[in-house]
Parts: C-alpha cells; sequence; structure tokens
C-alpha cells in the first residue's frame, strides 16, 4: 500500500514538473522564461495540486460518512451552493477583495448542506434520494446563478471563466489564501480517518463501538465543504474531481481511510493538474477551462459507477 | 445489586409510542432471549439496552450506572452489538474488520499494539477464520461473514454482548453453528441477550426468555418454567402443543391447525 501511494505520489511529482515546463511560451526566450515560470506556472501548478487535493479529500469524507461511493460535494449540491454564494459576492459586492469570496462560498456551501440535509429528512443516508435531491438543489443554484449572470451583463465575462472552473490568471496570492486553509484542514481530516473506518460499518456499529456518530458525521461533512468551498472560491467548480479521486483510492489502497484520504488528495491533484495541463496546452491559445475537461472524463465515468452500483 | 436493570422503561418512534412503562431484570452470566411477534418492541429493547436509542423517559443501568449518562466510549468497553444487518464495507480485509473491535481499547489513530495484534489473531482463530483473514471481507459468505461479526465482538472484549436476530439469512447449518458459538462466548463468561425468531432454538440455546408483546413484559423466567402452550396461544395467537425435546430435553413447540 505505502509503495503504491509512493507511485502515485511520483506521478504527481512528474506531472508538476511537466506543469512548469509544458506551455504555449517557449521556454527558450531566455529574458521571459524565468518571469514565466516563477510568476504563472510555478504558481499555477502549486494551486491545481492544492485544488484537486482539497476536492479529493472533501469526497473521500463525504463519500465516507454518507456510505455512498455516488456522493461528492458537486453532485449533492454543495459546490453548486458555494458557487451561488461566490457570484452573488463577485457580482454585487465587486468591490470586495478577492479574500471574502472564500468565506462566502463556505457559507453558502454550508447553508446547501443543511438544505439538502432538511430536504431528505430521515432519508439522508439513502444515497438514492441524496444524489436525487443534490442534483435537483445543483439545477436550482444554476439557475440562480443565471438570474444573477443576466441580470448584470457587465460583470459576465469574470464570472463566466471563473463559474466553469478555470486555472487561469491565478497566482502567487492565490497559492498564499490556499496554503494556510489547508495546513489546517488537511490534517484535521486525517485525523477524522478512524472514525470514518467505523462509520462504514453502519451507525448501530459504530455507535457501539466508541464513536459518537452525530459528532464525527456533522465533522467530516463540515470539513468536506469547508474543502471543497475553498476550491470553488479559488478555481471556480471543478466537477467530478470530488467523486472520481475518492473511487480510484479506493480501489488502489483499500477502505481504510488513513490511507484513502491521503491517496484520494494525490489523485485529486494529479487529476486537476492533468486536467489543467490539457486545458493550456490542447488548442493554443485558446485555453480551455480545467473544468470542462474535467466534466468531459468525469460525466461518462460517474455513468460507469451507476451502472455499476447495486445499493438502490 | 442487579447486573442489567431496566426501570419505568418509555421508548417511541415518533408519535408510537413502542414501549411503555417497562421494568426488567436480566441476569449476569445467562443468555436471556427477548421473544415476542413483530413489532412487540424486542429489538428496539435491545437497541436501547445497546445505547443505540435513547430512552424518552426510565434507565438501563448496567451494574448500577445508568448507561445513557456515560459517554459512548466508556460503554463501548462494557457492551458490544451485532446489529440484525450489519454493513460489511468494500476495501477492508478480515483481519481489518475483526481490529475494528478493538477500536474502543486504542487512540485516535487506531494503532494496534502487540496485545491488541493477540487478541485479533485469537479472536480470529476462535471462529476458524485465520486462514481467511486477509481476504476481503465483502468477498465472504453468509456464514463466514457472521462468524467474521462474531470475532470482532469478542475482539471488543467486553462482559455483555448483544444479539439482534443473529441468525437471519442464515441456513440452518450456520444458524446452529452460530448458536453454538453464541453458547460458547456464554461459557466464557460473557452474558449475552439476544432477539431470536425461531422459539424453539430460543427454548433451547437461552438460559432465560422474555416475553414480550405490544411493548408490555408477559412472561419472564427459565423456558422450562414457562413456555407453555397457554403463552404461545395467548402471545402469538397461535394454537399449539409443548413437548419435549428428544435430545436437549427443553420445551418444543408444535404448531396445531
Amino acid at each position: 500500500m505505502a509503495l503504491r501511494m509512493g507511485i502515485i505520489a511520483g506521478a504527481l511529482l512528474l506531472l508538476a514538473i511537466a506543469g512548469v515546463m509544458l506551455g504555449t511560451l517557449d521556454l527558450k526566450q531566455a529574458m521571459t522564461s524565468t518571469w514565466v515560470l516563477q510568476e504563472l506556472r510555478l504558481s499555477r501548478v502549486l494551486i491545481a495540486i492544492l485544488a484537486g487535493a482539497a476536492l479529493g479529500i472533501a469526497g473521500a469524507l463525504t463519500q465516507g460518512v454518507i456510505r455512498n461511493p455516488l456522493a461528492s460535494p458537486d453532485l449533492i449540491g454543495v459546490t453548486a451552493g458555494s458557487g451561488l454564494a461566490a457570484t452573488t459576492t463577485l457580482l454585487l459586492f465587486p468591490q470586495l477583495a478577492y479574500g471574502w469570496l472564500i468565506p462566502a462560498a463556505i457559507i453558502g456551501g454550508l447553508l446547501a448542506l443543511l438544505l439538502l440535509l432538511w430536504l431528505t429528512g430521515d432519508h439522508a443516508l439513502s444515497p438514492s434520494r441524496l444524489v436525487l435531491v443534490g442534483i435537483a438543489l445543483s439545477f436550482w443554484f444554476g439557475a440562480l446563478v443565471d438570474w444573477l449572470l443576466s441580470s448584470q451583463p457587465q460583470q459576465i465575462n469574470a464570472a463566466l471563466v471563473w463559474l466553469t472552473g478555470s486555472l487561469w490568471g491565478r497566482g502567487w496570492s492565490h497559492v498564499w489564501l490556499l496554503l494556510p486553509c489547508f495546513l489546517v484542514l488537511i490534517p484535521f481530516a486525517l485525523t477524522l480517518s478512524r472514525k470514518l473506518d467505523l462509520l462504514a460499518l453502519g451507525d448501530d456499529t459504530a455507535h457501539c463501538l466508541g464513536t459518537e456518530v452525530r459528532q464525527v458525521r456533522l465533522l467530516a461533512l463540515s470539513t468536506a465543504v469547508a474543502l471543497a468551498a475553498i476550491s470553488v472560491a479559488v478555481c471556480g467548480a471543478i466537477s467530478f474531481i470530488g467523486l472520481v479521486a475518492p473511487h480510484l483510492a479506493r480501489l488502489l489502497v483499500g477502505g481504510r481511510h488513513l490511507l484513502l484520504v491521503p491517496t484520494a488528495a494525490l489523485l485529486g491533484a494529479a487529476l486537476l493538474l492533468c486536467a489543467d495541463i490539457a486545458a493550456r496546452t490542447l488548442a493554443p491559445p485558446i485555453e480551455l477551462p480545467a473544468g470542462v475537461l474535467t466534466s468531459v472524463i468525469g460525466a461518462p465515468y460517474f455513468m460507469f459507477l451507476m451502472l455499476r452500483y447495486r445499493g438502490w | 445489586m442487579s447486573y442489567l436493570s431496566i426501570e419505568g422503561l418509555r421508548l417511541s418512534y415518533g408519535k408510537q409510542i413502542v414501549i411503555d412503562n417497562l421494568d426488567l431484570e436480566i441476569r449476569a452470566g445467562k443468555i436471556t432471549a427477548l421473544i415476542g411477534p413483530n413489532g412487540c418492541g424486542k429489538s428496539t429493547l435491545l437497541k436501547t439496552i445497546a445505547r443505540v436509542l435513547t430512552p424518552e423517559r426510565g434507565t438501563v443501568r448496567l451494574r448500577g450506572e445508568d448507561i445513557h449518562l456515560q459517554n459512548s466510549r466508556t460503554v463501548s468497553q462494557h457492551l458490544a452489538l451485532l446489529p440484525q444487518s450489519p454493513i460489511t464495507p468494500e476495501g477492508i480485509s478480515i483481519r481489518d474488520l475483526v481490529s475494528y473491535g478493538r477500536a474502543p481499547w486504542c487512540g485516535r489513530w487506531g494503532r494496534l499494539s502487540g496485545e491488541d495484534e493477540q487478541i485479533v489473531s485469537d479472536a480470529l482463530e476462535h471462529v476458524g477464520l485465520t486462514e481467511l483473514a486477509d481476504q476481503p471481507a465483502s468477498a465472504l459468505s453468509g456464514g463466514q461473514r457472521q462468524r467474521a461479526w462474531i470475532a470482532m465482538i469478542l475482539a471488543q472484549q467486553t462482559e455483555l454482548v448483544l444479539l439482534d436476530e443473529p441468525t437471519t439469512w442464515l441456513d440452518i447449518c450456520h444458524q446452529i453453528e452460530l448458536l453454538q458459538m453464541m453458547r460458547q462466548l456464554n461459557q466464557a463468561g460473557k452474558t449475552i441477550v439476544v432477539v431470536l425468531h425461531d422459539l424453539n432454538q430460543a427454548c433451547r440455546y437461552c438460559d432465560e426468555l422474555v416475553v414480550l408483546k405490544h411493548g408490555q413484559l408477559q412472561r419472564q423466567g427459565s423456558p422450562a418454567d414457562i413456555f407453555t402452550s397457554e403463552l404461545v396461544s395467548s402471545v402469538f395467537d397461535v394454537t399449539a402443543e409443548i413437548h419435549r425435546d428428544p435430545i436437549a430435553g427443553s420445551p418444543t413447540l408444535v404448531a396445531l391447525n
């Protein structure tokens, strides 16, 4: 298991190097190269790694709590809730500093989670209901975003690029916003891993093995929402990484969260990095949003999972 | 001081009262079966004893301590529960599953000490799953899976073990295997409270019966003393003759038309 994680970490490092080296600008033009590397590519690669890791962990925590491989922050409407809150902030208070997007996105995500739990009521743990209500919520939030966009046409461009999920134009200031949040949240997510192992055995068993079930569920879900929301605030709504990364991680290292959570983080980082590299090298000089690419690959994977899933 | 005592217990699901004003004493070192028709509240009662459900009124005391006032971890060192349909997660080995039974005794990261490892190995050995220990738990057959769960409960090393219809979903061979395993646990010093559907199995394998109907205690006592055709007819609405089991000597129900 440690070997597999090492291989994934090695692959991530190679990807990071590739991410720094690849691009539309020829690095041999020596004058600009250092600036391009340091100011643009390195920070962008770091953001992709941090945001991807956050999405991977958020997905692993959500799937652990809900005991459902089909759950992830974007499928249960949390990402859309964060997106709505951030768009609202972006469009209605354009004078606010960029840093305000993070608390706004977190609050939006938490409200979306509360709304989801309230709507599903006693059936909060039924996989099909949760996903279906979550999808309905996503559409609803999406409609509100559209309404906001059409009522504020002067701001529409910035908001659109951000909403599809892109790493275009992100720099060191974003790295410094992401890093401290993750230095707190990622270790905290790891401290929950043993409790999540027990939660996987069912509420009653977890309870009788000494777990405060409600408390663990609340802490893990809030952590997941915070991680997803922060990455939404920085990169916009990037879909499917929160679903695919933990699922692949489970196939690779099994169901114990102490291994699963960091592996999902590594895979999430690698996936987003791949998507971003592809996004800016596939059709230069046009930048595709990375979120478009993750959806193109993620949506068929989700369908594949749904077809295989037997727990309806 | 009594071992496990329930006083003035009242439990409801939503607006419906399932158990009202129940008093019950369960003796240490015995196997006690909770029996009664569907919906009589026996599983609800078991879950309340396990501290999974919180009563509206009344107390459950284990050696004098109200378990609903203690924290989960303390309670989990004293009692273990095998729920009706436990969830076996994907991606963990049988050994992982059994080692989760040590959770009440080890720290935040779930690191097992050498002693914990030994307890887990012994538990696997006890249920005959040593050879399969590194196989994925989700690949087990029904009978083996139930044995793995029993091993987890063994590893938890509690004095009280609660089993909620442990024989459901098992074929007759594995039912008997499980009931014998339950007897062995009891002989090793554990007190057992079990919900059983099969009345003959309850009479044959348990020391004491607690008969419930509509959330009320009907009778309590040893099968030989209380298991009569009158009881069966009043509680289960079944006309039956009670015979002696030719092997075990326990009362056996034969239903009449």
